[in-house]
């Protein structure tokens, strides 16, 4: 597909479920998966479904083949070094425990500081919260100033207080701004930190290279990205990943087990016990696949396009607040208010018109206490979504101010 | 493509509308013999409610709080069946009796708004710590 002329037609072709007329404006929550993804996991299922890496016939061997070409597909999706860097996960969530966890428990001392940002979704707050208790260590977080965008100055000066771990999203789920990563990345190895990056709303939306990001890991989830829901990946350098025990354990992650004790599987399948998603995993691929077709810069530019309408056609409704950085700062991500209604009440009404509309406190209360408000609505965007989509949530918000009113 | 609501939609009837936007018994006691508050932490509702209760006798009560059209209107229709009302008679009332004063078919992922209310009620003015326990 031609970058010059993005033809969201075609792309709408490969995803059936708009035959049902939705309007699907909540692909930061989740995305819809296109046929080639289905039908990838599907082929698994009906040709060569058997369990990886132990059988010596021939459709397990397919199956493992298949499994393991996502691998390199997602290092090559993300620049990392090596396949031993790309750990198979259930999702961001999973991947951000498993630090927590394996590195974290390890590394994190009595006293450390870790700093988080108050844009942080519950994944990337919640662990460090648990480890932070468990150690005596203690969390400070950046926060942003009116715009919705990290407040720079006060990162900085918490860097100087020597942080042991800093850990923020690339991209908010609830506002969508877009962070300054790669300049926070530098800054906080400089003053020392281990550096963790949420990239649950980053890769799916534009180009990702972690070893130009500099961070030493990186979570994503799968589904976010047209893949299906558990499966993610955790990118970590592979020395630190060398260096750290296990997460989980038990099959698949060893190399001997004896009774006087266990040897480990080395990267990156240490970390990858039991049964895997395997069917995910190869939908996964899939959906890198299909998003490579696409082209990254082309799916940003695409959302950009979206976003920037989104962003004008609701500015010009009465009575509605919009949240976080102009269009050209963030993700095609737009939380809002309306005077009068609650977000609740305005996606039950929005769902009425087949639009299906986000409201809620997106799984980041912190930051919705610090913008004074219990929940936004929430409408957000991706590779298929197109503009007639926008003037139906416009509509149903007008509507909805005519109940109301 | 769009559907437009009228005014005999299933939801949003006029006068949930209105019990939103005109809450009545809204407000606080000065001397409230019951005094309880509940919130709905994944959409933000927040229902309180103040009795005075002479010889078992609801006698008077206002309630309080914020969130959305179906929280609210459903506290200020339970408030205004309760006043009057004998504490073992509201013992009563249950998951039912505020739906269908509701009069409109409530999603599964709106119940929890519907039902804050009662909740306040149970808890509030005879301890149950659980819905599910009535």
């Amino acid at each position: 597909m031609s970058t010059l002329t993005y033809d969201v037609t075609a792309v709408r072709r490969d995803f059936p479920i708009f035959e049902t007329g939705i309007a699907y404006l909540d692909s930061a929550n989740t995305s819809q998966r296109p046929k080639q993804v289905t039908g990838a996991m599907l082929e698994y299922f009906e040709k060569f479904n058997s369990n990886i890496h132990r059988a010596a016939y021939r459709i397990a061997e397919e199956a493992t083949v298949r499994y393991e070409a996502t691998r390199e597909k997602v290092r090559a999706f993300i620049n990392a070094a090596s396949t031993k860097e790309i750990i198979y996960t259930r999702g961001t969530t999973e991947a951000i425990n498993l630090v927590a966890y394996a590195w974290g428990r390890k590394n994190i001392k009595k006293d450390d500081l870790i700093v988080l940002t108050i844009l942080d979704h519950h994944s990337n707050i919640v662990p460090w919260q648990i480890l932070a208790a468990e150690k005596g260590a203690h969390i400070e977080y950046v926060d942003i100033d009116d715009k919705g965008e990290l407040r720079q100055e006060q990162f900085a000066a918490l860097l100087k207080r020597g942080p042991r771990l800093v850990a923020f999203n690339l991209v908010s789920n609830a506002l969508g701004t877009i962070n300054p990563a790669r300049e926070m990345v530098a800054a906080a190895k400089k003053a020392g930190a281990t550096v963790l990056v949420d990239g649950a709303q980053s890769t799916p939306h534009q180009p990702v290279d972690v070893r130009a990001l500099g961070c030493d890991f990186y979570a994503f989830s799968g589904h976010k990205m047209l893949g299906p829901t558990g499966a993610g990946i955790l990118y970590g350098r592979r020395e630190l990943l060398e260096a750290m025990d296990p997460f989980m354990s038990g099959g698949d992650m060893i190399k001997t087990v004896r009774i006087e004790g266990t040897t480990y599987h080395e990267l990156p399948w240490k970390f990858e016990a039991g049964t895997q998603a395997i069917a995910e995993v190869i939908g996964l691929g899939a959906a890198v696949d299909y998003l490579n077709g696409l082209g990254m810069d082309a799916v940003r530019a695409h959302e950009l396009d979206i976003t920037e309408y989104a962003y004008e056609v609701l500015s010009e409704i009465d009575g509605l607040t919009l949240y976080g950085p102009p269009p050209s700062r963030r993700a095609g991500v737009i939380s809002f208010a309306i005077d009068g209604i609650h977000p609740h009440d305005l996606a039950t009404i929005a769902d009425r018109d087949q639009v299906c509309l986000r409201a809620g406190h997106h799984c980041a209360m912190p930051l919705m206490t610090r913008l004074g408000v219990p929940a936004t609505a929430r409408a957000s965007f991706y590779v298929y979504t197109q503009k007639e989509e926008v003037d139906r949530l416009a509509a149903s918000i007008k509507e909805a101010q005519r109940i109301f009113a | 493509m769009s559907t437009p609501i009228s005014a005999d939609d299933q939801f949003y009837r006029e006068y949930i509308i209105d019990h939103y936007k005109n809450p009545r018994n809204f407000g606080r006691l000065e001397r409230p013999d019951i005094s309880h508050e509940e919130d709905n932490p994944l959409c933000g509702d927040v229902v309180g409610m103040d009795f005075q209760v002479k010889d078992g006798v609801i006698e008077d009560i206002r309630f309080h709080g914020r969130g959305c059209a179906i929280s609210q209107a459903s506290a200020s229709l339970l408030t205004e069946r309760l006043k009057g009302m004998t504490l073992d008679d509201a013992k009563k009332i249950n998951k039912d009796d505020v739906i269908g004063e509701l009069g409109i078919d409530i999603s599964p992922a709106r119940i929890k708004c519907a039902l804050l209310s009662l909740k306040v009620l149970k808890v509030g003015a005879y301890g149950l710590a659980d819905l599910d326990e009535e």
